[in-house]
């Protein structure tokens, strides 16, 4: 009888594949959330983490894509404990009994988004790595040099505390292969390998960002929610990938004011709109305290373009006069139902090459925003 | 984690040549058992695998993943795996007490009984486990000559369509003639830039080879074809041979799956049977038979709203041995499938015993909408039809003469996910290399979704 079957226990522990795919699904979803960072970026949850490291997101799930049935417009056999009759509510969205046992479990449409926690900072490292603040120049005073050591190459001649220990073990092993004594021994002078480093200067400037932003009352909870995460996410890019920036904050309506970061991200108004008190302010500040002889200037104005009409012509003016001053002005208009607005149809006249200009229409736009604001300057 | 300790392999042991006694006394008829004793994260492995060999990917990983952390947050448990194979694995976990074991070698020696005898797994390859590990290591080498991202972009598309092969165990595939036919076509098609015109002198020929043959074909397929995988692996103008190789493959390996998904109730409710019966022959302690109640109806009891197929399952073969005899469960085994098993075997009495019903959505709201015993016997069968994927045949391999591909959805009744079949289209596209069309309904209309060069259009006929 006992032939009949076999009991055993095997080391299992070099058995890694589950682990190896499930890496791979990772990575996968990574790259998924990278796809997804314009939608991503605008989520409350990120936009409110209030300095968290870590932020619970949703994230679409990676779908394995196949021909099947729609769970939802289909009827489904369930079992209830007896008592159950026509008419009864199971529940209400989503469908009460999801993915899962039971039959034909693969059939039924899994969650759409599941929650992933994410890295702030990791998250900042992807977003980032596209964006950088363009026209960027060196300035003649407060120039800061920025050095930096860079392990990159590798010679026979050093200190002993830079010795590159698996390129001497390597050296010595080919050595003795080619004298007919294979493995390691007798390390020699000539089989030491020297790890040596360049010193890297990069240059920094310092630079100012202008955040201007209208906060009159034309200007929805929509409105008001892009502009600040546009804001939210810039002063973070900023910071993160310049040591030397400073950020001034303008909120205006038909007057404007310089606040503070907090006022700027919490604080509403209402009121009309006239841009060109903004413009007015900006050239103001520059004028008294940050000369351009001695700052990369980059003023970066956000509204609903809903500005008085009468009012157009001089904010293109002041433009003009601000992109003297700066290296590049930015301007970004929320506009969700896409009317024509009175100020883009005044912008579109203004042809500069540090003009840059964008509408933002709904809340996965904010990164194209981002992106055409900080980025190079097209070649050509 | 408890480890299972050498006296406890010992009592182990015995209790298995206890069983495996009983079992035969009840006339089960199973290949020799290899009771392998595994940690979680290896049973967790095996169960998103389907198969210890199986090729890497991805989504393997991710039902590991995810399986794996149930497990850890005491959500779902797997006791047992069982591969169909001879001699037959069953994987138990390592940790398992002595009563659960029990249930489980009982258990799993059932699913070894239906393996061996059900009509549907005739067609079986009982060496899959080897069969599995030599595409595994193929796929790996594939990776190795063409990229590991291309192999996977690829197996990412085969996965797409992998349900839909010709499962039939008396299948013929086509001719070589017709294969002849198609190859004609699909060599210029390569390798000219003037398929209009071989196309006129393929035309001639073929008709002159009509005549001859006295067979007439005018459509390419000539009969509507169920196997898409084969299909695409046969006639796809753009694959090379290495992907041609692993549509075989993987097509292979879903064959071999099949008659599993085929019969899910049918062989849990089986499995179940028989355990109860072998161990109430057993000589339990009084603490074992608790724990023994327990277990056994974590596993066979019903679970509010959705349906337990061990459930479902062992009721219906209690019925069937109340109604006629044992030996009557015996010969439903061998050649029943679930759709078979429901249609003949239940009855208005154990709908209204199982309290079962029909639920749909109605606006926000699930609701109970039927209990006629029929409609929800039909609409079981119906849910088991084709191993609940859509029925989809490919009606033409030449459509409008350009060598697309136009397939059909077998419409009864049951709509399919839109956005899903929009996602799907393109990887077909990426298989075929020529722009895919796809004819189904939506709210009783016929609909035609085409994907071409890159863009996605849904034309109402």
């Amino acid at each position: 009888m006992s032939s009949s079957f076999i009991v055993s226990r095997e080391d299992w522990s070099l058995h890694r594949k589950g682990y190896q795919d499930q890496t791979r699904h990772q990575e996968k979803v990574r790259e998924a959330i990278k796809q997804n960072l314009p939608d991503l970026i605008t989520d409350e949850s990120i936009i409110l983490s209030n300095g968290k490291k870590i932020i619970k997101v949703p994230i679409k799930s990676l779908d394995e894509y196949k021909f099947r049935f729609n769970y939802n417009k289909n009827k489904h056999v369930g079992q209830g404990d007896g008592e159950s009759k026509v008419g009864d509510v199971l529940g209400q969205e989503p469908a009460p009994s999801s993915a899962g046992k039971g039959e034909g479990a693969g059939n039924q449409p899994g969650e759409d988004y599941f929650e992933v926690e994410i890295d702030m900072e990791e998250l900042e490292t992807m977003l980032f790595s596209q964006l950088e603040l363009p026209y960027l120049k060196q300035k003649e005073k407060d120039l800061l040099k920025v050095t930096d050591i860079e392990f990159n190459d590798i010679r026979k001649k050093g200190i002993m505390s830079n010795i590159d220990k698996k390129r001497t073990i390597l050296q010595n092993l080919k050595r003795n292969a080619s004298t007919g004594q294979p493995g390691i021994h007798g390390i020699s002078p000539d089989d030491l390998r020297f790890k040596t480093w360049d010193e890297i200067t990069k240059p920094q400037s310092n630079a100012l960002i202008m955040a201007i932003m209208d906060t009159s009352g034309s200007m929805g909870s929509f409105e008001k929610y892009i502009a600040r995460s546009f804001f939210f996410w810039m002063t973070r890019f900023l910071r993160k990938k310049y040591e030397h920036v400073e950020i001034i904050f303008i909120a205006h309506h038909t007057e404007a004011k310089e606040v503070t970061e907090e006022e700027f991200f919490t604080k509403g108004e209402s009121g009309g709109t006239i841009c060109s008190s903004a413009y007015k302010k900006a050239l103001e500040i520059i004028e008294t305290r940050y000369s351009p002889q001695n700052y990369n200037i980059y003023p970066i104005h956000f509204s609903d373009g809903d500005n008085l009409t009468s009012d157009n012509e001089r904010c293109t003016k002041l433009i003009s006069k601000l992109l003297e001053k700066s290296n590049m002005f930015g301007y970004g208009e929320v506009n969700q139902y896409n009317r024509s607005s009175t100020l883009m149809s005044a912008y579109r006249n203004i042809q500069h090459p540090t003009f840059r200009h964008c509408i933002i229409r709904e809340k996965g736009e904010v990164f194209k925003a981002l992106k055409s604001f900080f980025s190079k300057p097209e070649v050509g | 984690m408890k480890i299972l300790n050498v006296e406890e392999m010992k009592q182990l042991e015995k209790a298995i040549e206890k069983i495996v006694e009983i079992a035969k006394e009840f006339q089960l008829d199973f290949y020799p058992m290899r009771y392998e004793i595994c940690p979680s994260d290896i049973i967790y492995t095996f169960g998103a695998y389907g198969m210890p060999t199986r090729f890497s990917h991805w989504s393997f990983g991710k039902t590991f993943h995810k399986m794996k952390m149930q497990y850890d947050l005491g959500l779902s448990k797997i006791y047992e795996l069982v591969i169909n194979s001879n001699p037959c694995y069953a994987f138990l976990l390592d940790g398992n007490s002595l009563i659960q074991n029990k249930l489980i070698v009982a258990h799993v020696l059932a699913h070894c009984d239906f393996f061996k005898n059900n009509a549907h797994f005739s067609n079986t390859n009982r060496d899959m486990i080897n069969s599995m590990s030599s595409t595994a290591e193929r796929i790996h080498q594939y990776e190795y000559e063409h990229g590991t991202e291309n192999v996977e972009k690829f197996i990412d598309a085969v996965l797409a369509i992998q349900e839909h092969v010709d499962p039939s165990l008396f299948r013929k595939y086509n001719t070589d003639q017709s294969k002849k036919e198609m190859k004609n076509e699909k060599n210029t098609e390569i390798k000219t830039g003037f398929e209009d015109l071989w196309d006129l002198e393929n035309q001639s020929k073929q008709t002159k080879k009509k005549d001859e043959s006295e067979k007439p074909v005018l459509k390419f397929p000539n009969k509507p074809e169920k196997d898409i995988m084969w299909f695409i692996e046969e006639h796809s103008p753009i694959l090379e041979d290495w992907q041609r190789d692993i549509l075989s493959m993987l097509r292979e390996e879903m064959l071999y799956f099949w008659p599993q998904i085929q019969t899910k109730i049918m062989n849990e409710g089986w499995a179940s049977y028989w355990h109860v019966r072998i161990l109430r022959e057993m000589d339990l302690t009084s603490e074992e038979t608790v724990e023994f109640a327990k277990l056994n109806s974590s596993v066979v009891q019903p679970s509010q709203q959705t349906l337990n197929p061990y459930y479902l399952g062992i009721k219906i073969f209690e019925d069937i041995e109340k109604r006629w005899d044992r030996n009557k469960i015996f010969e439903v085994r061998e050649i029943d499938s679930d759709t078979s098993f429901i249609r003949n075997y239940l009855t208005k009495e154990l709908v209204e015993d199982l309290d079962l019903y029909i639920f749909e959505k109605q606006g926000r709201e699930w609701k109970i909408t039927d209990k006629t015993w029929e409609n929800i016997r039909d609409q079981l069968v119906s849910s088991r039809t084709n191993g609940g994927f859509p029925y989809l045949v490919i009606e033409n391999g030449n459509f409008q003469n350009n060598g697309e591909l136009y397939i059909k959805h077998e419409y009864e009744g049951l709509e399919l996910d839109l956005k899903y079949t929009e996602r799907t289209l393109p990887y077909l596209e990426q298989l075929w290399g020529k722009n895919v069309h796809l004819e189904t309904k939506i709210e009783d209309k016929s609909v035609v979704f085409s994907y071409k060069e890159g863009k996605m259009q849904r034309r109402f006929l």
